[in-house]
């Protein structure tokens, strides 16, 4: 129990760090002070902030469990991939953000393409499908609160009362505290999380008796292909590149973009991304696949079990008794698992703290959505001239609650791990949705028409894929089930961890053929005003 | 000139990124780091020296400018 009381400690700490935030603000009922801090973040709570609220329980606990599973690839194949493409994008495209919104007063993407392009409608279909795309990404942080509650518990909490205090207290710190409890709130979480996350790798090394011997332990013909990526094909690989083009595309990044103070405050964010991505996803990664030399802990030992099964008797299963034991072999908690066999009690509550800190980054999220709806929808349809200032931030605040609430009971309902759950569906469709902030913001030739042809292609993909994957259940481990071939190319196919085109993940196509569409259907389409692009790239007209 | 050196830069670590020769070793750097894993780790380190090259080379500094201009502009109407 001293670990529990630990991270409810932490809890308490982070909800009194929000309503501080709402006492500072007290009397300020602006709608750009809620929902963007007045754009007065200083460097030091912009870089963690930022990083922070890329850093979800798909960073801690989906990277451990996709590495105990899959190995060291997982490091590749999200971490030092995101730290090139993450911070070059914020680069190119966060600080052209903020020299707009502080020119023209944008609070939200949907407000800078309706001034760009000229539209109406469109954006409110852009805004209906960011929408969607982000309530997994907080479905994740509710799962990530009840996984860890619930085994830092030793399952004293279960599972869906600690999704609900996890997801009480971001709602109450965002409800009170808006951007700017948020962003402190951040600040704290992800300095938590540094700290200690190199205690924990510490502490479970020297548990292990040394990675030294816990690595040489694994180099056995059985196990051996952890330390490598024997069992992953350039193509998946390669197509993971594509992913992080998401983070610039997810509202909640470039909201947060609009925050700063000066754009100065980007250059320590640009450059020190990557080195933050590293010290949090290398230790997860690492101990992922060290938990696999783990004989003396049940659990951990009944998910490689299970695993085992699925690879050598997956082929003759019923696909339902297959998905079982996927759900039985998911490592999302075995981080947990080594805190707790290898942590002083103490100890394993702080870490047990600082991993909940990184799982509580859902509430940009849930602001975002907030400050998107209230912008884009409330305000844009009159309600903000009707009402006035102080309704529109009510009218966020209830927002939060409603959106929160329906987050908690679909992650009551969710049978996907975390990592497939985030990869499959918010992170693909935001990737296919960067075209449009490249185009807005290099391609004075770009339309509305070309901006509406990304948005439902995504939606399209997105579906499709979906419907894809619960039509055509998953192959045991090993060969994919072919699903369409063309000239010995295999065109579709359904893979064990998802869906391939011509080897890659959906991400690829989604991304090319938005990029494509973006190009063709604005070439054939009229232009925005002559005025309206010289209002963006100076005078030159297309 | 320099501009073109950037991109090459960027275009030429994203190629590396995909680091097929060490794909199916399993060799143990320090005796305890898969040498993926330390490749990729060193991969993060110069993303990070490329975007201090970046910021120090490519920094759009006409968007600051921009903004301080309208700001000034503005508080002069106010």
């Amino acid at each position: 129990m001293i670990p529990a009381i630990v991270v409810f400690l932490y809890l308490a700490t982070v909800l009194y760090i929000g309503i501080f935030a709402f006492r500072r603000a007290s009397g300020r009922e602006k709608a750009e002070d809620y929902f963007l801090a007045s754009r007065s973040l200083g460097p030091f709570v912009f870089l963690f902030s930022l990083f922070g609220t890329n850093m979800t329980a798909f960073a801690i606990l989906g990277s451990s469990g996709h590495a105990f599973n899959n190995g060291i690839v997982t490091f590749g194949l999200m971490a030092s991939s995101s730290g090139l493409v993450i911070p070059l994008t914020i680069f190119l495209v966060g600080t052209r953000v903020w020299a707009l919104g502080k020119k023209y007063g944008f609070m939200t993407p949907v407000q800078m393409f309706r001034d760009r392009w000229e539209c109406s409608h469109i954006g409110t279909v852009i805004f209906v499908v960011q929408a969607v795309l982000l309530v997994p990404y907080i479905i994740i942080g509710i799962m990530g609160g009840g996984t860890t509650l619930s085994t830092i518990s030793g399952g004293f909490v279960p599972f869906w009362f600690g999704g609900a205090i996890v997801a009480m207290v971001v709602m109450s710190y965002v409800f009170f505290g808006g951007m700017r409890g948020t962003a402190w709130v951040n600040t704290f979480q992800t300095v938590l999380f540094l700290c200690f996350g190199a205690v924990a790798l510490i502490v479970i090394g020297v548990g292990m008796g040394g990675f030294r011997s816990a690595a040489q332990a694994l180099q056995t013909p059985q196990l051996s292909w952890l330390l490598t990526r024997e069992r992953i094909s350039p193509y998946y690989f390669f197509s993971y590149t594509f992913i992080p083009l998401s983070a610039i595309a997810f509202p909640h990044i470039l909201i947060f973009c609009l925050t700063a103070k000066k754009m100065s405050q980007f250059k320590k964010t640009v450059i020190f991304y990557p080195i933050c991505i590293l010290a949090i996803w290398l230790p997860c990664v690492f101990l992922g696949v060290m938990a696999n030399r783990v004989t003396d802990v049940p659990q951990i030992t009944a998910k490689q079990e299970a695993r085992r099964v699925l690879a050598t008797q997956g082929r003759t299963m019923e696909p339902e008794r297959r998905d079982e034991l996927r759900e039985k072999s998911a490592g999302d908690d075995v981080i947990m698992l080594l805190l707790q066999r290898y942590a002083p009690l103490w100890l394993a509550g702080l870490l047990g703290a600082g991993i909940m800190a990184a799982v509580m980054a859902s509430d940009s999220q849930i602001l975002a959505l907030s400050t998107m709806f209230t912008e884009d929808v409330f305000a844009f349809y009159g309600g903000k001239t009707r009402f006035g200032e102080s309704v529109q931030v009510q009218t966020g605040r209830i927002f939060i609650i409603l959106i929160t609430l329906f987050a908690y009971v679909v992650a009551l309902q969710a049978p996907e791990t975390i990592f497939e759950l985030a990869i499959q569906y918010a992170f693909s469709g935001f990737a296919s949705l960067s075209p449009l902030l490249i185009a807005a913001l290099f391609w004075r030739g770009s339309t509305k028409w070309g901006a509406l042809a990304v948005t439902l292609w995504t939606a399209f993909a997105v579906v499709a894929v979906a419907v894809l994957q619960s039509v055509v259940p998953a192959p045991a481990p090993g060969p994919p089930t072919v699903l369409w071939a063309l000239g010995g190319f295999q065109v579709l196919s359904r893979t064990p961890g998802g869906t391939a085109v011509f080897g890659f993940m959906p991400v690829v196509p989604m991304v090319l053929v938005s990029a494509l569409l973006m190009i063709v259907v604005s070439r054939i389409t009229k232009k925005p005003d002559a005025s309206t692009i010289a209002k963006y790239f100076g005078g030159r007209h297309p | 000139m320099k501009k073109i050196l950037l991109v090459v830069a960027v275009a030429a670590l994203y190629i590396l990124h995909q680091d097929i020769w060490f794909w199916r070793s399993s060799y143990l750097v320090f005796g305890f780091i898969p040498i993926g894993l330390f490749y990729q780790g060193c991969f993060s380190v110069a993303a990070a020296l490329l975007m201090w090259l970046l910021v120090t080379f490519a920094w759009p500094a006409h968007l600051e400018q921009e903004v301080e201009e309208t700001t000034v502009r503005e508080d002069a109407v106010r």
